[in-house]
């Protein structure tokens, strides 16, 4: 009889351990989503960790919003951003319109500034060719090709 | 500026609480997710042996060591050389092996009831398989630094995926047919199915592939009643596979295989195209094809007839299928309990059913619950495919992703009787070697494009271009504002 007991008590708590483990998957996937992204926790711990050195304010994330690369985002840091069909740049593209190395985000003090890096058909910042680097505000559509990307906070 | 270049290597090192690196690797939770699938893979193992023979096994303990020996081994090694890498991945894999090997193990102790004169055990070699799978995953990882590296090896990877798929096709039956179907190379004791490393070097290939052609694929097209039709000429990539796969079904009168490759490529070139079309091109001769199949050939007729009415041929060749279906019957929304029910009734219930093994044991509930972790699984490939940044890691990260959830699709669609029986196992659980090995090393591609994807922008992979493009850029920006 108790046998009997403890192997219902096995039945059902196995189902219930098994459940438990998905339930602790979704909320690893829930965190991941919603209580910040890999990218928006991305930005959260530097200024938790040196308050002093700089105001983050400014745009967290470069997302690509049209184009065969839709979708992806790209946690900004400090570091500039290099766009371009060569292999070693932050954002591979594969157009046909694109340079090797075509242009450049970089980070000066919170602010982002787009350059050209002397591709052959340009970047465009809200329709205007980008000729010296110019402040980009987040969501200002930024075109190389057939890639649309744009700054987020 | 130039201090935080170490970084990644900082928190790939280290990874340690005190040193919180800029972007969390998430690394932590990836460890108490693994620490949870250990633990329920060993109280199953306890519930089976305590359900079946009355006391734990003597063995038991080495198992437990081993199994989390392997897993502790994986993690270290992600957390040194693909620190930011999915939490998930890992864990997923630790419980759907965990609970496999649990099965087989089950499966074995059913065996020695019954009596049976052999009694083979063959949950030890499976963990003995697994064992090497992790030996693989390691060399993959340390091997292949970057994901992009494998399309410059693209047509090799496709040769070498041509010749394994077609060499057990062109070796004489006893060396490569098992119950009909000639997909095996068995020497010395020792058997591998090599199409499961097939398929992974024609993923890699069809990635390459199509990210060098999709332009043409996907724009020379015309419109026709509201369908993106390609020209004829592009046609020929869909076909040439489509061709492949039916002499896979002719020669090696494996379903599971064609059906698997044929599935893979048209849905990478769906996702490589975003053109709808390929997908009704691909189910349109995909059709065609399994009609001429069903008209031409004897293996695909049987299977056709035991798929749609099973009970009619109960004693011949849906004898399986029939005590599958009575086995998922019996296991109802609860099943039996871990060692509860009769999963040997069914035959090879270790390979190719373990899923009805599996369902009437746990039940609906517990079979629900695999195929959830199985989802989680592919969740975490897709999203590391959206999230990486260039075209090549996305293409394979999302074929590898689908191969999984399309061949568990497959599997569990004939296992409950939705789809005819193909010979696929199911990944992670099944028992065999090859199937074990060849997902280990499609895990570590995927770990791989993962940590690529979640790894911060910058710094740059190479620790050398960044100071250089540091240096160079200094003058032009400081001069303009």
């Amino acid at each position: 009889m108790t046998a009997e007991i403890v192997l219902q008590i096995f039945r059902f708590g196995f189902l219930l351990l098994l459940w438990l483990f998905i339930f602790a998957a979704f909320r690893v996937v829930r965190a991941d989503l919603f209580g910040g992204r890999a990218g928006r926790v991305a930005a959260v711990p530097p200024r938790a960790a040196a308050p002093g050195k700089r105001k983050n304010k400014g745009p967290r994330t470069l997302v690509v919003t049209a184009g065969p690369l839709a979708g992806t985002r790209i946690t900004l840091g400090e570091h500039p951003i290099l766009i371009g069909r060569a292999d070693d740049s932050t954002l591979v593209l594969t157009d046909d319109f694109a340079s090797s190395r075509h242009a450049r985000l970089t980070n000066r003090g919170g602010q982002w500034y787009v350059e050209d890096l002397g591709s052959t058909n340009g970047t465009f910042l809200d329709q205007q060719r980008v000729q010296g680097p110019l402040l980009v505000a987040p969501g200002q559509p930024i075109r190389i090709g057939q890639t649309a990307l744009e700054l987020r906070s | 500026m130039t201090g935080a270049d170490p970084a990644p290597q900082v928190a790939g090192a280290a990874g340690a609480p005190g040193t919180a690196p800029a972007v969390p690797t998430r690394r932590g939770t990836e460890l108490v997710m693994l620490a949870f699938a250990v633990v329920i893979t060993l109280a199953a193992q306890c519930v089976v042996d305590i359900t079946v023979t009355g006391s734990l096994r003597p063995e038991l303990a080495a198992f437990g060591g081993w199994f989390t020996a392997l897993w502790a081994v994986m993690h270290v090694v992600v957390r040194r050389f693909a620190p930011y890498a999915d939490p998930l991945l890992l864990p997923a894999v630790a419980l759907l092996s965990g609970l496999g090997l649990t099965m087989i193990h089950r499966l074995d102790l059913a065996g020695e009831q019954v009596g049976a004169t052999a009694t083979r055990e063959d949950a030890p070699v499976q963990l003995v398989w697994a064992t090497l799978g992790v030996g693989l995953f390691v060399a993959v990882l340390l091997v292949i630094r970057d994901h992009r590296l494998l399309s410059r090896f693209a047509y090799t990877l496709a040769l070498v995926g041509l010749l394994l798929l077609a060499l057990p096709a062109v070796l004489p039956a006893s060396i490569s047919s098992v119950n009909g179907a000639k997909i095996w190379i068995r020497l010395a004791g020792f058997s591998i199915q090599p199409g499961e490393f097939a398929k992974i070097c024609l993923i890699v290939f069809f990635a390459a592939y199509l990210v060098d052609k999709r332009d043409v694929l996907a724009l020379a097209s015309r419109r026709v009643m509201g369908l993106e039709l390609p020209r004829g000429r592009d046609l020929g990539p869909v076909v040439v596979a489509w061709l492949l796969s039916i002499l896979v079904l002719v020669f090696e009168r494996d379903l599971g295989s064609s059906l698997l490759l044929f599935g893979i490529f048209v849905v990478m070139l769906y996702v490589a195209t975003e053109r709808a079309s390929w997908l009704v091109i691909g189910v349109g001769l995909f059709g065609a094809g399994a009609f001429l199949a069903y008209q031409l050939f004897g293996h695909v007729q049987v299977r056709v007839d035991t798929w749609l009415d099973p009970f009619a041929y109960r004693d011949e060749g849906g004898y399986q299928m029939v005590q599958s279906l009575l086995g998922l019957g019996t296991g109802g929304l609860f099943g039996a309990g871990l060692g509860g029910g009769r999963p040997d009734q069914v035959p090879v219930a270790k390979s190719d059913f373990i899923a009805a093994a599996i369902g009437e044991e746990l039940g609906l509930f517990g079979l629900v619950a695999v195929i959830i972790v199985y989802l989680v699984l592919v969740e975490r490939g897709l999203r590391s495919s959206l999230i990486v940044r260039d075209a090549f890691g996305k293409l394979l990260a999302a074929g590898l992703a689908f191969a999984v959830a399309w061949q568990v699709f497959v599997v569990l669609g004939g296992v409950t009787g939705l789809l005819p029986l193909t010979g696929l196992t199911t990944p992670f659980v099944a028992y065999g070697g090859s199937s074990l090995v060849a997902n280990f090393a499609l895990l570590a591609i995927l770990v791989r494009i993962s940590d690529a994807a979640r790894r911060p922008a910058a710094p740059p992979v190479q620790p050398g271009p960044p100071q250089r493009a540091m240096l160079g850029e200094a003058p032009t920006e400081v001069v303009r504002p």
